[in-house]
């Protein structure tokens, strides 16, 4: 700054990034889901094993643990890492067969109007999504209807 | 048929539709400011592009204003910039078609800027540099460098890897990837795209030298498939099939599923080419050979 000059600015977006950048398709932000509910689910593992750890307290200390976190409010974030669970499983296996180079096409000339992997993906993506909605409606019915 | 006419001549017609705002990002590391917008009236006629735009400000309204460009046909890749919020080339986007009454045009993300609309891309170039772009043979270094004869490659070989050698290397791709936006040192659409190029070249045998260089936490694995690389190239290169398919790749061989390719032979006798008739004779040189 002494000689009147300023360094160059990074211009990185950042996690904002991740969340707009333009209008994007589904996938962008099914890449943005599968980052937040993968973060979720390890939370939630760490929680998990926090709780469990009452058990070697004795049974007392367990119940009285099992009974606070039998709260509605718990379920419905317990629900809500069921939710997390369903996407993320089925979002990976999506892109677990993509990876392998299923369901993306071969390299080809690109003409115009081109047709890019990202197209050629999407029946894929649809069907673990419809997938991902029956187990979640499935599992609402245990959580909320059958499990009470 | 008149109809017909009358549009073909409206293409050419030098009426201005509309004035809209170009809201342009400046920045100068010599005048100590910090980055800032600056809004430009722009007249707009029938088939002016974002490219055309900037032009004008700079003959008519502000000399100081900086961008790359060169061919201005899409094909040098020079002139990516952030416009209205996605990665574009601007000498291929038309300002009627962005439907927009304001213009926000800003450096490519994810990159340095170094002055207004011109990014840094010397990390992106280095990345290239880094996956070995380039056909590596083990033969004699003598026999290929300088080239003594044709690879023989058939077309089905070619297909393999032609549509990633159309990559102009216009960094489109870097801006829109959601991974390149937290990550440094992540390689990147392109990079990866051009190591699947080269690796599924015929000519080439450098795919465990790449592997070396593939197989680190900054590789192809953090890559999850948004797609955004491919969905702002400007020349349908599909990026983010390169990188699965180089994921694919890498898995299949290295479990023994996926047997090497075939090695193109250096062609052993020199091709005859044969003038077709009516092709008149080349003029001579105009500078002798030394």
């Amino acid at each position: 700054m002494a000689n009147g000059t300023i360094s160059k600015p990074e211009n990185r977006l950042g996690i904002v990034g991740w969340f707009y950048a333009g209008s994007f398709s589904f996938e962008r932000y099914a890449y943005i889901l599968h980052r937040i509910t993968g973060l979720g689910i390890l939370l939630y593992f760490l929680l998990h094993i926090f709780g469990s750890s009452a058990r070697i307290s004795g049974q007392s200390s367990w119940e009285s643990l099992m009974h606070f976190l039998g709260k509605p409010i718990f379920v419905a974030g317990e629900y809500l890492v069921f939710i997390a669970f369903c996407f993320h499983a089925m979002n990976g296996i999506r892109l677990i067969l993509g990876e392998l180079g299923f369901s993306i096409g071969k390299p080809g000339r690109p003409v115009y109007p081109y047709r890019i992997s990202l197209n050629r993906q999407r029946p894929l993506l649809v069907v673990f999504m419809i997938i991902a909605v029956i187990f979640i409606l499935l599992g609402g019915y245990d959580f909320f209807i059958a499990g009470h | 048929m008149a109809d017909q006419k009358e549009q073909e001549t409206s293409v050419f017609t030098e009426e201005v539709i509309k004035e809209v705002i170009f809201r342009v990002h400046r920045f100068s590391p010599d005048d100590g400011k910090p980055p800032r917008m600056q809004d430009y009236k722009v007249p707009v006629k029938r088939g002016m592009t974002v490219l055309d735009g900037l032009h004008y400000i700079r003959d008519n309204l502000d000399s100081t204003l900086s961008y790359r460009f060169s061919c201005r046909m899409a094909i040098c890749g020079s002139c990516g910039m952030f416009i209205n919020n996605l990665p574009r080339l601007a000498c291929k986007t038309q300002i009627l078609e962005l439907e927009a009454d304001t213009i926000e045009v800003k450096p490519l993300p994810n990159y340095e800027v170094i002055k207004d609309l011109v990014p840094d891309l010397s990390d992106f170039f280095e990345k290239h540099r880094s996956v070995m772009p380039y056909l590596i043979r083990e033969e004699e270094e003598e026999k290929i460098d300088p080239p003594t004869n044709e690879f023989l490659q058939t077309p089905d070989e070619l297909e393999r890897f032609l549509q990633f050698a159309y990559c102009t290397k216009c960094g489109l791709c870097l801006a829109g990837c959601p991974t390149v936006a937290t990550d440094k040192v992540f390689l990147g659409p392109m990079a990866l795209a051009q190591a699947f190029r080269y690796n599924s070249d015929t000519r080439d045998q450098g795919f465990e030298k790449r592997l070396e260089l593939l197989c680190v936490p900054e590789g192809p694995w953090r890559c999850h498939f948004a797609g955004s690389c491919s969905e702002v190239c400007p020349k349908g290169v599909d990026p983010a099939l390169g990188v699965q398919l180089l994921k694919g790749q890498i898995v299949f061989t290295k479990l023994g599923l996926k047997k090497p390719h075939k090695i193109a032979p250096l062609a052993t006798e020199k091709p005859e080419a044969k003038r077709r008739p009516g092709i008149p004779e080349a003029p001579p040189r105009t500078v002798k050979k030394e």
